[in-house]
């Protein structure tokens, strides 16, 4: 039992999106997940979510066809590099810039 | 001709350790002290400083390898930040022990966990009983002169020095500073020359094993033993501040900078009360004092103690023990007990019978911004505290800016 | 032409990570002491640095030696490097009342009017272009904006600083920038936008 004195106060964060605000704007590379090479996907089965489990954010999805959260995935790519099937590819964010706005 | 410009003060410290013609630069990158290395790299690369920039795989090495090329009889520099600093501790202790003659500057920041690159003193304080002198600078000026003067001191004394300066504050601002011409700096320090200099023509064995006991060497001289010797760095060390002082007077005669090298005082004449501090801080006191006097009528000063190892015991309790009240403001502690430099102050002041009321106070650790309002408010609550004369001191130190 | 200026004046730079603002805040520093300001202090706010992310520096100026390192927190000047940070970042907090704002925007100063305070808008983005710089550019521009709206340093002793800073970085290119957005800077006094913005 936890004596009700003590607070312990230490800096840890619950493992989550937004811990440092919308993160989604550090991202160069965004992660692009091939589904016909994803193991869950693939086998319409929860098995795999090795990019679940290392990414470091929270922010992929323990789904039958992982989603990544774009609000938040700083682009660090470590999925992909954990990925045992090379399903996650990182993608310059410029191919997802539509036109040169300056605005 | 001297040269006045304006720059970081890592850069600041780059260019007097280039002024200071180290000839081994060993360290780790860490920041804030990043750009400082990189500075002195940049020098070397370019030709500009004739020095072995020696790359090490961790801060133990730097000093290791700053400790071979002392003992080699070589001029070596090194620096650090935070837990950088405390990677080094088993080498500090060994470079002092082993009377090495180095400079370190130490670019203040706080300790992990959790981790904070961010400034406070809790670094250089951890390391306070290595047998280091440790001196702090409150601007860029200081930190190019303390670390000229440095060098002569940990050269004639036999003692290496840590020059503190604080993180981001000092070394990632820019502000203006004089730098002096390079033959004035060497006349001012003369050439590198270690006591026990490994060479062929005489060979020795540095710092062997010691025994309990003083014994007789090869020739019948009693030498002493480790306890012998740890006495007499005490001793040296307490004496060094004597040399501090005739370094800085001889400083002052040819630089025209100086004259403060322990205890610089401001408007402390007149003072009833008086703020001690140490580093960038102890300058922004100034206008804290400023507003005091001007806008409450208090007379009070700032104290800033510019060498912290040794403690000038003697120095600091004759300057402060007329006072009513002493505000001692530190960036770190020592946990479970109180602020390192207050328990330090107040033992110097226990001889002294009429010793002034003292308040602790703990602020900007981990970068904690460190509002001028709040050292107001601070100094005018403790001042006023003071008047009331209450019998029971308070000896529990205050924190100025929690935010929980 | 020099004004008279009260006993500290403040300015808060904000930009964008990558985009130069601590740099040009340099400039201006340096320009300040070489125009024979004792007291002069550049300190950026470091936080987690990152390229994209806004990012602010203090530039204090005085006649007489600085000792509070503290941050600003009541400026006299911001100047902002990018007009959408103006969303993201309250750009005007604790600025002082009738204190004066500088903005990179391609928008009109009329579009960028703030009750009470003085603004300044100059495109330095495409003037920086015009000058021959790569897009994005704008930390030399801006400079030339600070100077026109403020009236607190020579252009010329700016426009050299700048070529110094710069000088294995285009340096005409980055000092005409400067000079181009010092001539295309338009001003809002105060009074004119009290109205609506």
């Amino acid at each position: 039992m936890p004596d009700p004195r003590f607070k312990v106060l230490t800096s840890a964060s619950t493992s989550g999106p937004g811990d440092a605000g919308r993160t989604g704007s550090w991202r160069v590379e965004r992660p692009v997940i091939d589904y016909s090479r994803c193991t869950p996907a693939k086998s319409g089965k929860p098995s795999c979510h090795l990019c679940w489990l290392y990414c470091p954010d929270n922010v992929v999805s323990k789904a039958i066809e992982p989603t990544i959260d774009l609000e938040y995935c700083k682009g660090c790519g470590i999925c992909a590099e954990e990925c045992p099937v090379e399903a996650i590819k990182m993608v310059s964010e410029e191919e997802f810039i539509a036109g040169g706005n300056d605005e | 001709m001297s040269k006045k410009l304006i720059d970081s003060g890592n850069a600041a410290a780059a260019m007097a350790v280039q002024l200071a013609a180290a000839e081994v630069i060993a360290a780790y990158p860490i920041t804030p002290q990043t750009p400082l290395t990189e500075k002195l790299s940049e020098l070397i690369a370019a030709g500009e400083m004739d020095a072995e920039y020696v790359a090490v795989e961790s801060e133990h090495s730097a000093l290791a390898v700053c400790i071979g090329a002392a003992s080699a009889g070589v001029r070596p520099f090194t620096a650090t930040s935070s837990n950088g600093l405390l990677y080094m501790s088993e080498q500090l202790h060994w470079a002092a022990g082993g009377r090495l003659p180095m400079v370190m500057c130490v670019v203040n920041r706080g300790i992990g966990a959790p981790w904070s690159v961010w400034n406070d003193h809790q670094d250089a304080i951890s390391q306070r009983d290595t047998g280091w002198i440790q001196i702090f600078a409150k601007d860029h000026q200081e930190i190019v002169d303390m670390t000229l003067k440095a060098f002569r001191l940990a050269e004639l004394v036999h003692i290496p020095v840590m020059v503190n300066y604080d993180g981001y504050y000092l070394s990632h601002t820019y502000m203006p500073f004089e730098l002096p011409e390079a033959a004035e700096v060497r006349a001012f320090l003369p050439d590198y020359d270690y006591k026990h200099t490994l060479s062929p023509e005489h060979p020795e064995s540095l710092n062997t094993v010691t025994l309990p006991d003083a014994r007789n060497d090869i020739n019948g001289v009693k030498q002493g033993s480790y306890m012998d010797i740890r006495h007499n760095l005490h001793q040296e060390m307490c004496l060094a501040m004597d040399v501090w002082e005739e370094i800085d007077a001889d400083f002052q005669q040819r630089f025209g900078r100086g004259g403060a090298p322990i205890l610089d005082p401001y408007c402390c004449d007149d003072a009833e009360f008086v703020v001690v501090a140490m580093g960038s801080i102890a300058n922004q006191f100034r206008d804290v004092v400023d507003r005091l006097r001007q806008d409450d009528g208090l007379k009070i000063g700032v104290l800033a103690l510019q060498m912290y190892r040794p403690f000038p015991i003697a120095r600091i309790a004759e300057a402060l023990q007329s006072f009513k009240g002493v505000m001692v403001c530190e960036k770190g502690l020592s946990y479970g007990n109180q602020g390192a430099l207050y328990a330090d102050l107040k033992s110097a002041l226990y001889p002294y019978p009429a010793r002034p009321r003292l308040h602790n106070f703990i602020t900007g650790l981990g970068g904690r911004e460190i509002r001028t309002d709040d050292l107001y408010l601070a100094l005018k609550t403790a001042c006023l505290q003071d008047d009331l004369t209450t019998p029971v001191q308070n000896d529990t130190p205050q924190w100025i800016g929690l935010q929980l | 032409m020099q004004k008279e200026f009260p006993q500290m004046i403040q300015i808060r730079w904000h930009g964008r990570g990558g985009q130069g603002a601590i740099t040009a805040a340099k400039v201006v520093a340096e320009a300040a002491f070489k125009s024979g300001y004792t007291g002069v202090v550049m300190a950026p706010t470091f936080g987690t640095e990152r390229r994209g992310a806004p990012v602010s520096t203090s530039l204090k100026i005085s006649r007489a030696k600085i000792y509070d390192l503290s941050p600003i927190t009541t400026p006299d000047i911001v100047v902002v490097l990018d007009h959408l940070i103006i969303n993201e970042v309250d750009v005007t907090a604790g600025l002082k009342p009738g204190g004066l704002l500088v903005i990179n925007s391609p928008r009109p100063v009329q579009e960028h009017q703030l009750p009470g305070y003085r603004v300044a808008v100059a495109n330095v983005t495409k003037l920086g272009i015009e000058a021959g710089l790569r897009k994005g550019i704008v930390n030399s521009g801006i400079i030339g904006a600070l100077s026109k709206a403020s009236g607190l340093l020579d252009i010329d002793m700016l426009t050299r600083c700048i070529a110094d800073e710069f000088a294995a970085r285009k340096p005409e290119d980055n000092a005409r920038s400067a000079q181009l957005a010092y001539d295309a800077t338009q001003i809002s006094e105060p009074n004119k936008g009290d109205a609506h913005a």
